[in-house]
């Protein structure tokens, strides 16, 4: 007995973190997860932005005031499935983590949505694309908080074609993503009366000229070029249209303010886009943007972060509702609560959660402003069109989702 | 003892001993981990060290054995011997194919042909269904082993990761030290002396690949079974980068370098996870440092110390 | 003219005109000369210094980097900095070489490839530390914005400048090394250090200076593409694979080989995207491949 004790006190000693360590703990902590981007294309819309929102979050509850103790971790999950799974097992086992939030990457959500579920904590995710999030890959742990495939294909494609965008050319970054939001497009697209024209997928990540899809886009007539692709593609993609003087209006699939100002306004503008959130909407987020930047050296807030920001408060009021003992001990009752509290923020407004883990909130097409339009930096969008929260996102019954009871 | 010299058979209880008192200090999942990557870097470096061609692409090998092992467990349900046997002989027969090729050529432009062959297997990976692409294949379950062990318990999957790595360990050692294996030292130190000598190089070369890239399947088998997904990751470039390096650091050419490799490069990327954006930096770092400065590697240099072989 | 170029056929199962695929071939040379330019720094560094220089894309990256910075912190435009970036990163170079890459020479090829495969992830993920992953903006020179009709495309100006531009770089350079006394220096000094020595050439001097010009030819090729593509830090990354391919198939000291090589893949690899664009990126290795099978020299490499 002596001798493993005090192999584990000198090995202890030796390796920190790598121990399993059993503490005894007085007031119950909750201990909070952020697992981002922090190193790769997505860092600049989720990464240390999306801790900030975090910290943000718990400062504007005001959990010191309540009695409440909550821990902040957080760790880069290099968009390698992979990694992000074997972090979320250890923060889950070892460092009695009770929520993770973000992940920005669909293949990433995917992975970290099953360990949440076979160790019964809770996941809200704010930065993947997949719907299958809440579809066929949908449990009992998580929610997913900001957008999906589907809201983007359904606002920015329909839209699109309402005023007057009734042919398209797709360019799509070959892999699941982008295959899955041009699949979802197109079917709006059709839906609303559009044709698509033609497509082309190129390699994904390994291209960073696009100058061929382009002329192959601009030589196929269409009206519209459906830009099915993120992060430092979309913004090659769109450099290059401009630089081609292609004709055809540019639909970004998935951009985000941090896109938009990475390219410039000259560049960006008359770009039609799709956020569930933009600071400079109302009141609430403009409040809320302006308690966020100062700690961001003046950045503004993208959905992403912002969905952070919303995910974790809504997580606390249910914590504070239930007991934090409770939270700790079962993450799909934590989740189930969660669910039926409905969601009020400066981010996204009132709102709800359906039974298949879906947020619901309503999206917005927005259009990028020119130069002369804008009144300074981050000032880059003008509104188009709303779609209401009930209309934003795919029907329930369609997701097959094994939650849900037809 | 078990044909290793004293030093060696002494290294090796210290291993056997570190694997057995492991799983009860440290976090079993991370050790598992370590063996998976340790087992991958023992049969590269039979190719690198002992034969003395740099295989640039071979994660080619240990991503298909995850692919397959990943995708035979999910839609099968097949025992976990069958699909772990699986990936490894997928690595075997894909080394097989492209050894085949590549052997035809030595130094660099081996290298280059396999660095060239595996970027191919990327994209097939990419493209090909089962695979499911960026997404991987994920909720692999752990199933049984030989039907009535259930291995979704960690502590049971971590013996019988020890079990593989221990196995394939003492494989490559019987491997090296029989006479197929001294003639493959004869290879490396001077070819056109074994071919005169009678020996048909190109075929020993490529059954050298082939054993390798059969075990570097199984360790990537395994890796599937122990996370529950495959992903391409486990086939891209930079993992084959990832296992230089790790041979490099623990040490080229010997036989306990490649799993202190493992155990450091992965404690690395584990701890360091954490602190965000500067593991490449460091990664890039070390590589260097270890170039320049650290030939033999952390094995190397102490066996250089102490004049010895391990 | 009006009428051939109308003229549409099917291959692969894709429709296009022959004006199209003119276009196509245009653009594939455009990217041509990017991999001709960096091939050739690579060959040059490996035919003069035996090394392989994998770190050769976070140079060019840098390259792009330090026309952005010229820009943002001091003003300086396009143009002085084609000069000036070159200059900076080449001299960065000559430092690397003087402080690391000299200890490698008598080494095994692996080391270098090593050494310098470390040095790009420690170049890149220093940048990505500092300036993110999103990217920075660069404009195209006002002189050079606009298109010209080609009758078969309309090609933005920028680009065909960087045609020319690298075109001339790269033949010059060619010129340089077989045509000139300094270039005969050079190549005596590869084949047979001590000798040019004792004939009062002060050779490790001439080798550090090769290796700042190779690397200055990478970041030449960076400023070239700072208007074109994002000024990221993965930027580099992107092109090395292709441009290692480039420089095997040519032949790994031959300098023409590097030159020639690289703006044909190009526009095969301009092909590809037409008929097959899922294996854009990979057609390069499968053409290594076959060279590398049949001709493992390379296409223009001298017989060892």
């Amino acid at each position: 007995m002596n001798l493993t004790r005090r192999t584990l006190l000198t090995t202890a000693a030796a390796a920190p973190g790598f121990v399993r360590s059993v503490r005894a703990q007085a007031t119950p902590t909750l201990k909070i997860g952020c697992l981002t981007d922090m190193s790769g294309p997505y860092k600049d819309l989720a990464g240390p932005g999306a801790v900030a929102a975090l910290n943000l979050a718990l400062a504007d509850y005001g959990v010191s005031g309540k009695g409440m103790k909550v821990e902040v971790l957080a760790a880069d999950h290099l968009n390698k499935p992979d990694v992000g799974a074997t972090v979320a097992r250890q923060w889950f086992d070892r460092d009695g983590v009770d929520l993770i939030v973000e992940v920005a990457n669909s293949g990433v959500a995917l992975a970290v949505a099953g360990v949440a579920k076979e160790k019964n904590k809770v996941y809200l995710n704010s930065g993947a694309a997949t719907s299958d999030l809440t579809g066929s890959a949908c449990n009992a742990n998580t929610i997913h908080w900001v957008y999906d495939t589907y809201m983007l294909a359904k606002s920015t494609g329909g839209a699109m074609v309402k005023t007057g965008g009734d042919s398209w050319f797709f360019i799509t970054a070959d892999y699941a993503f982008g295959k899955a939001l041009q699949r979802d497009t197109t079917e709006f697209v059709q839906g609303a009366g559009g044709k698509v024209v033609g497509s082309v997928a190129y390699p994904f990540p390994a291209t960073s000229d696009f100058s061929s899809y382009l002329l192959q886009a601009q030589a196929s007539g269409a009206k519209v070029l459906g830009i099915a692709n993120a992060g430092a593609d979309t913004i090659n993609t769109i450099k290059q249209a401009k630089e081609f003087g292609i004709k055809l209006r540019l639909a970004g699939l998935l951009l985000f303010l941090t896109d938009i100002h990475s390219l410039g306004l000259d560049i960006a503008q008359g770009i039609v886009l799709t956020d569930s959130f933009y600071w400079d909407m109302n009141d609430r987020t403009r409040a809320f943007s302006n308690r966020y930047s100062p700690n961001m050296n003046g950045a503004r807030p993208t959905m992403v972060q912002a969905g952070v920001y919303s995910s974790t408060l809504h997580y606390l009021k249910t914590a504070t509702a239930m007991g934090v003992d409770k939270v700790k001990l079962d993450g799909a009752a934590t989740v189930a609560a969660m669910k039926q509290m409905s969601t009020d923020d400066d981010c996204f407004g009132p709102g709800a959660i359906r039974a298949d883990g879906r947020k619901l909130h309503p999206a917005f097409l927005w259009e990028v402003k020119k130069p002369a339009e804008s009144k300074g930096p981050w000032d880059y969008y003008k509104l188009l069109a709303t779609t209401s929260a009930d209309q934003a996102f795919r029907p329930i019954d369609k997701g097959g989702c094994p939650l849900v009871k037809s | 003892m078990l044909g290793f010299s004293r030093p060696q058979f002494i290294a090796f209880v210290v291993m056997v001993a570190l694997i057995i008192v492991g799983p009860f200090v440290f976090y079993p999942v991370f050790l598992m981990r370590v063996l998976c990557a340790g087992l991958f870097a023992c049969a590269f470096n039979l190719m690198l060290g002992f034969v003395g061609l740099l295989s640039f692409g071979h994660a080619a090998f240990f991503g298909m054995g995850s692919y397959i092992t990943a995708w035979t467990m999910k839609t099968w349900h097949l025992d976990a011997f069958f699909a772990i046997g699986l990936g490894g002989l997928t690595g075997a027969v894909l080394g097989l194919c492209l050894g085949y090729l590549a052997i035809k050529r030595s130094g660099i432009y081996f290298a280059m042909i396999t660095l060239a062959l595996a970027q191919l297997v990327y994209f097939v990976c990419l493209e090909a269904p089962f695979t499911g692409g960026e997404d991987g294949i994920q909720q692999v379950p752990r199933g049984y082993l030989f039907g009535f062990i259930d291995l979704s318990n960690d502590m049971t999957m971590y013996w019988v990761v020890a079990v593989v790595f221990l196995g394939g360990f003492l494989m490559i050692h019987r491997i090296i030290h029989s006479p197929f294996g001294q003639v493959l030292k004869g290879i490396r130190e001077n070819e056109p002396r074994a071919t005169s000598l009678g020996y048909r190089t190109d075929d020993y070369k490529l059954i050298a690949f082939v054993l390798s890239c059969g075990l570097s399947g199984l360790a990537g088998g395994t890796k599937a079974l122990v996370f529950g997904i495959a992903t391409l990751t486990d086939v891209n470039y930079p993992t084959s980068g990832e296992v230089v390096l790790t041979t490099l650091l623990g040490g080229l050419g010997t036989v306990f370098g490649p799993a202190m490799g493992a155990l450091i490069v992965t404690a690395m990327e584990q701890y360091l996870a954490q602190a965000g954006a500067w593991v490449t930096v460091i990664q890039g770092a070390i590589f260097m440092v270890c170039v320049l400065a650290f030939r033999r590697g952390v094995i190397g240099e102490i066996a250089n110390w102490r004049k010895l072989t391990l | 003219m009006g009428g051939i170029l109308g003229y549409s056929f099917t291959f692969f199962g894709t429709t296009i005109t022959v004006s199209a695929l003119l276009g196509q071939a245009t653009l594939g040379l455009i990217n041509g000369s990017f991999y001709a330019c960096l091939s050739l720094g690579l060959a040059v560094i490996f035919g003069m210094l035996n090394i392989i220089n994998f770190a050769h894309g976070a140079l060019f990256m840098m390259g792009a980097f330090v026309s952005w910075m010229l820009l943002t912190y001091l003003g300086i435009g396009y143009f002085p900095s084609l000069i000036l970036a070159p200059l900076i990163v080449g001299a960065f170079g000559v430092v690397l070489e003087k402080t690391i890459i000299s200890r490698l020479y008598k080494l095994d090829h692996l080391y270098g490839l090593l050494l310098t495969f470390g040095l790009a992830l420690v170049i890149e993920g220093l940048f990505r530390n500092g300036y993110g992953s999103s990217g920075l903006p660069y404009r195209i020179p006002e002189v050079l914005t606009g298109a010209t009709n080609l009758g078969y495309m309309y090609m933005p100006n920028y680009r065909g400048w960087v045609v020319l531009c690298a075109a001339f770089v790269c033949f010059s350079t060619w010129a340089i090394i077989e045509k000139t006394s300094l270039g005969a220096t050079l190549r005596a000094a590869t084949e047979n250090a001590p000798l040019v020595q004792a004939f009062g050439v002060n050779v490790p001097r001439l080798v550090t200076l090769t290796y700042g010009a190779g690397i200055a030819l990478a970041a030449f090729a960076g400023v070239l593409a700072a208007p074109i593509y994002s000024v990221n830090p993965n930027m580099g990354s992107n092109f090395i694979n292709t441009v290692f391919a480039v420089v095997v198939i040519g032949g790994m000291g031959s300098i023409l080989g590097s030159i020639i090589t690289g703006f044909g893949l190009g526009v095969i690899e301009g092909m590809t995207k037409v008929f097959y664009p899922q294996a854009s990126a990979t057609v390069v290795f499968v053409v290594m491949i076959i060279v590398l099978l049949t001709r493992p020299r390379g296409l223009f490499g001298k017989a060892a």
